[in-house]
């Protein structure tokens, strides 16, 4: 049995340890808002919070974060209402929708990390984050515009 | 001399609508507030509900039958004044499910934060649902206008009953009845069960709203309705669908296209944790169409088992013939049936002639690599057999198509159409994939094999390995130029694996030549376009744009080419090529063209628009400007799915590899319905292509596809894409569509600002093969 703290709460898992986070995030807590895109760590889809750090859920076993703070899109905010979640909002970045989660979780451990990112901060943190439907320029403005949403509220 | 069932095949998917979606004038829309099959549709039997009838042969069966009758598109609102509209087409990214209900609410004078978008189950009673070809907008335009009109009419009607006045003194405005010279109004909740009985006005009759009283229509800070969805991570795709007792899939198909399990071994994938059974799926026959391709599926309680399950099958295939492919040298088959043409599609003057006669000939050979959509989310779909029929809940562009899909694999006949129900979901990126529900039938056939609920998933490896590509081509250009540099002649000759033999095995010349490469907008005096007949390997589909993808870059490519050859600049010579303001006659060149299924005269070529999205983008871009050193800047211009868009690139050389510095496109639409949705395809257009022009290469060996996930089929990143901008042509013309006509002229822009920069010429894509990616 292993025992990881996702968005606060703590849950069982009776899983191979070896079974991807993201498998048993969806398939077992049945948090399905972080997303499959490649299974290789290769598009961010997946992206988690562990401890804090933007983390590919897809290549990560669970067994690996017991004991960890795991946060999911689900999690990010009680009511929706992140500074990043706002900004999306605010410039309609989604298109078809898919990616988002993966990129809003890259975008806030950035913002945690460095709360005004240049746009080179920005690339260098999001590349590897891929939306197929194009939505790069609207990222980028939307991570500038909730660095200033989250200044703002302090 | 035409392959006359491959074309007609091939152009199936653009002409569908033709038969199923009539004229808005055909559309019959009725108040069926008091009807019973309101019933379960959780619709409050005092609410108002308009049906609107969008199949015309439905509506003339059951007209003289009100029992009979079944609306298509409902406009229902409820006793709290909640508006519903419901959504019939897809929603993949395109927006629709915010520009076609605002179609709607923007003549209805509703309060867009108390509508409520519902999404369409697939039914033929809807006309055509196919979320392909850019037309949902020029679709559904007029009607949905109309729907709402009629609605905002009988509100008006109830409002005068009720306040005993004539109805032109009453004025709906933003969810309410308002009196003229009083403060008096009434909220729609207010009106809803007197209008619900007011009989439906007659379409001619109707006032639509002029451009100044629009509401929503033309203004740029609407919310997605799925907006807040998608931030929180609560949107439901068709990979999140749950359902009690729910079975995860995944198939090991045939690595080659037609072949089949000789054997197979299952016992250690048996063994797997959550692994439940297997079963083998029948071996495919030709044509593909959109059936099963086969293999065998491991049936799990999760994904993680499935997939590891599927790792320890042991399978000895039988490749069949298809296995002689190899995608590279093909290449020289592609070239030689370029010299020996089967089909000419055009024809004006005698190109030949002016070859022979001309100051300069200029030519030039290109080649496109294959494609996959590769959508971030993968196909996937959810079966449940039900007592009667099935279940189904999936990310698909057809859900119609769909249905009789699954009716097919299932043996449902056509009577009981209705025991198959498509649940459309949100889908995570269609470009063409989803309108070919090979994976829909894979879920049905096993849910009836296994009579357990099953969500078949394609991992990425399956939906890059196992898709309908986008052919590799070979195009031949050639010009001739005068004197003064005037172009005489233009030929371009294309060839490659026909969508049509998807269809029927024996299709062979390259199809969609109404994809940019006959339908070219140059006023040039000798005109011969023509085709190439080849064998086809594997199923070939359609990716968004279609082949005007290549088409735009060789024809778009060889304009700048023949610019340079005639010592112009690339814009004003693009002008000059296509001269005077005209309507192209096609007709004239011997050229039946299909116009992507709309009548010429009244989605004509107009030169005079192509011309103006240039100007446009020329100024905007300050095209001409002095650039710093090893900067270039590359225009094209292209008409695709009846709307107009020209581009411009600017790139700079950084160590030998191309930097973009900035994008600018015109886009002209018609009237601009939804200009923030416009802008979001305008950008991701650009970036869809920055991707196929630098990476996009499907490769196959022995008929097996080279690569397999985004390491070996990248795409454009972030720190790639510069910011884009995007100008739309203030317009007053019927509206067109935008989530293709971006596509087109972006490679070749790029390509060109290239050859500004560096001097050097890329006729092939994807440009990583030069190094320079």
């Amino acid at each position: 049995m292993i025992e990881l703290t996702i968005n606060g709460t703590k849950q069982k898992f009776d899983v191979d340890p070896e079974m991807p986070l993201l498998w048993a995030l969806r398939d077992i807590a049945k948090l399905t808002g972080s997303k499959y895109g490649c299974g290789k760590g290769l598009c961010g889809a997946c992206t988690v919070h562990i401890d804090g750090q933007a983390v590919r859920s897809c290549i990560m076993p669970i067994s690996a974060v017991v004991d960890k703070q795991v946060t999911t899109i689900e999690g990010l905010s009680e009511q929706g209402d992140h500074p990043v979640q706002q900004a999306w909002q605010d410039l309609n970045v989604p298109q078809c929708g898919y990616c988002q989660p993966g990129q809003i979780m890259s975008a806030s451990a950035l913002l945690a990390q460095n709360a005004a990112p240049t746009d080179e901060d920005i690339n260098n943190a999001m590349s590897g984050n891929i939306c197929r439907c194009g939505t790069y320029p609207r990222i980028r403005a939307a991570i500038h515009k909730a660095a200033k949403l989250a200044r703002e509220v302090k | 001399m035409i392959n006359n069932i491959g074309e007609d095949l091939d152009k199936d998917w653009l002409i569908d609508e033709q038969l199923n979606d009539p004229t808005a004038n055909e559309t019959v829309i009725k108040n069926v507030s008091r009807r019973h099959f309101l019933k379960g549709l959780g619709i409050a039997s005092s609410s108002m509900v308009l049906g609107i009838q969008l199949s015309p042969a439905l509506a003339a069966a059951e007209n003289n039958n009100e029992d009979l009758f079944s609306p298509d598109v409902f406009v229902s609102i409820a006793t709290d004044g909640q508006v519903t509209i419901i959504c019939h087409r897809s929603e993949m990214g395109q927006g629709i499910r915010s520009t076609l209900p605002l179609l709607v609410a923007d003549e209805l004078e509703a309060d867009w934060k108390r509508v409520t978008v519902e999404q369409a189950i697939g039914d033929q009673k809807y006309g055509s649902q196919n979320t392909d070809g850019s037309r949902s907008v020029r679709k559904n335009y007029q009607k949905l206008k109309e729907a709402g009109a009629i609605a905002r009419t009988m509100l008006q009607q109830a409002a005068a009953k009720t306040w005993k006045v004539k109805p032109s003194v009453v004025t709906i405005k933003n969810h309410a009845a308002r009196l003229k010279d009083s403060t008096q109004s009434l909220d729609f909740s207010e009106l809803v069960s007197i209008a619900a009985t007011m009989p439906v006005p007659e379409r001619s009759s109707l006032k639509l709203k002029t451009e100044k009283e629009q509401r929503y229509i033309g203004k740029d800070n609407i919310p997605l309705v799925d907006g807040k969805a998608f931030v929180t991570g609560r949107a439901t795709f068709g990979f999140d669908v749950d359902i009690d007792d729910m079975k995860v899939a995944v198939i090991a198909r045939p690595p080659v296209v037609f072949g089949k399990v000789k054997s197979f071994d299952a016992r250690e994938t048996l063994e797997v944790p959550g692994v439940i059974k297997i079963v083998e799926l029948p071996a495919i026959t030709p044509p593909a169409v959109f059936k099963m391709l086969g293999g065998i599926a491991v049936i799990a309680d999760n994904t993680y088992a499935a997939i590891k399950g599927r790792e320890k099958l042991k399978i000895e295939w039988d490749h069949g013939k298809n296995a002689s492919y190899d995608s590279k040298a093909h290449e020289q088959v592609f070239k030689q049936a370029l010299e020996k043409p089967s089909t000419v599609v055009r024809k004006r003057g005698d190109f030949n002639q002016a070859k022979t006669s001309a100051n300069k000939v200029v030519e030039a050979d290109y080649y496109v690599g294959g494609l996959i959509h590769a959508p971030m989310e993968p196909p996937a779909a959810t079966a449940r057999m039900t007592d009667d029929g099935v279940e189904v809940w999936t990310c698909t562009q057809t859900p119609q198509t769909a249905q009789n899909n699954v009716m097919g694999v299932l043996q449902i006949p056509k009577e009981k159409a209705a025991s198959v129900e498509i649940n459309v979901t949100l889908l995570g990126g269609g470009f063409g994939r989803k309108s070919k529900p090979d994976y829909v039938a894979e879920a049905a056939y096993l849910a009836n094999q296994t009579k357990m609920p099953i969500k078949v998933l394609w991992t990425r490896e399956d939906e890059v390995q196992h898709g309908y590509y986008h052919s590799p081509s070979y195009q031949k250009l050639a010009g001739t130029l005068d004197n003064n540099g005037k172009v005489t002649g233009w030929y371009h000759g294309m060839v490659n694996h026909p969508i049509g033999a998807t269809f029927n095995p024996a299709a062979k010349t390259a199809g969609s030549a109404d994809l940019g490469q006959g339908d070219m907008m140059y006023d040039v005096p000798n005109i011969l376009v023509d085709l190439g007949d080849t064998d086809t390997f594997l199923r070939i589909g359609w990716v968004r744009s279609v082949t005007n993808i290549n088409n735009a870059f060789a024809a778009s490519s060889f304009v700048d080419e023949l610019a340079h050859a005639a010592g112009k600049d690339p814009k004003d010579f693009l002008l000059s090529l296509i001269g005077k303001d005209q309507h192209v006659n096609f007709a004239k060149d011997s050229y039946k063209y299909g116009n992507y299924g709309e009548p010429l005269d009244k989605y004509p070529a107009d030169t005079a628009r192509l011309k103006r999205v240039i100007e446009l983008v020329a100024e905007k871009s300050n095209w001409g400007k002095q650039l710093p050193k090893g900067h270039g800047m590359g225009i094209a211009a292209h008409r695709s799915f009846c709307s107009y868009v020209a581009t411009v690139v600017e790139v700079s050389m950084d160590n030998g590899r191309v930097k973009l510095e900035a994008i600018h496109s015109a886009v002209d639409v018609g009237r601009a319905l939804n200009p923030d949705r416009i802008r979001s395809q305008m950008e991701g257009s650009a970036i869809f292509s920055a991707s196929l022009a630098f990476y996009g290469d499907i490769t196959a060996k022995n008929g097996v596809v080279e690569q397999s996930n985004f390491h070996d089929y990248q795409m454009a990143r972030m720190n790639q894409i510069p910011d884009i901008h995007t100008y739309i042509v203030e317009s007053d013309e019927l509206p067109t569509g935008i989530g293709e006509p971006g596509v087109p002229p972006f490679s070749p822009a790029l390509c060109n600002a290239i050859f500004a920069a560096t001097g050097e010429r890329y006729r092939r894509l994807p440009l990583q093969q030069f190094g320079i990616v």
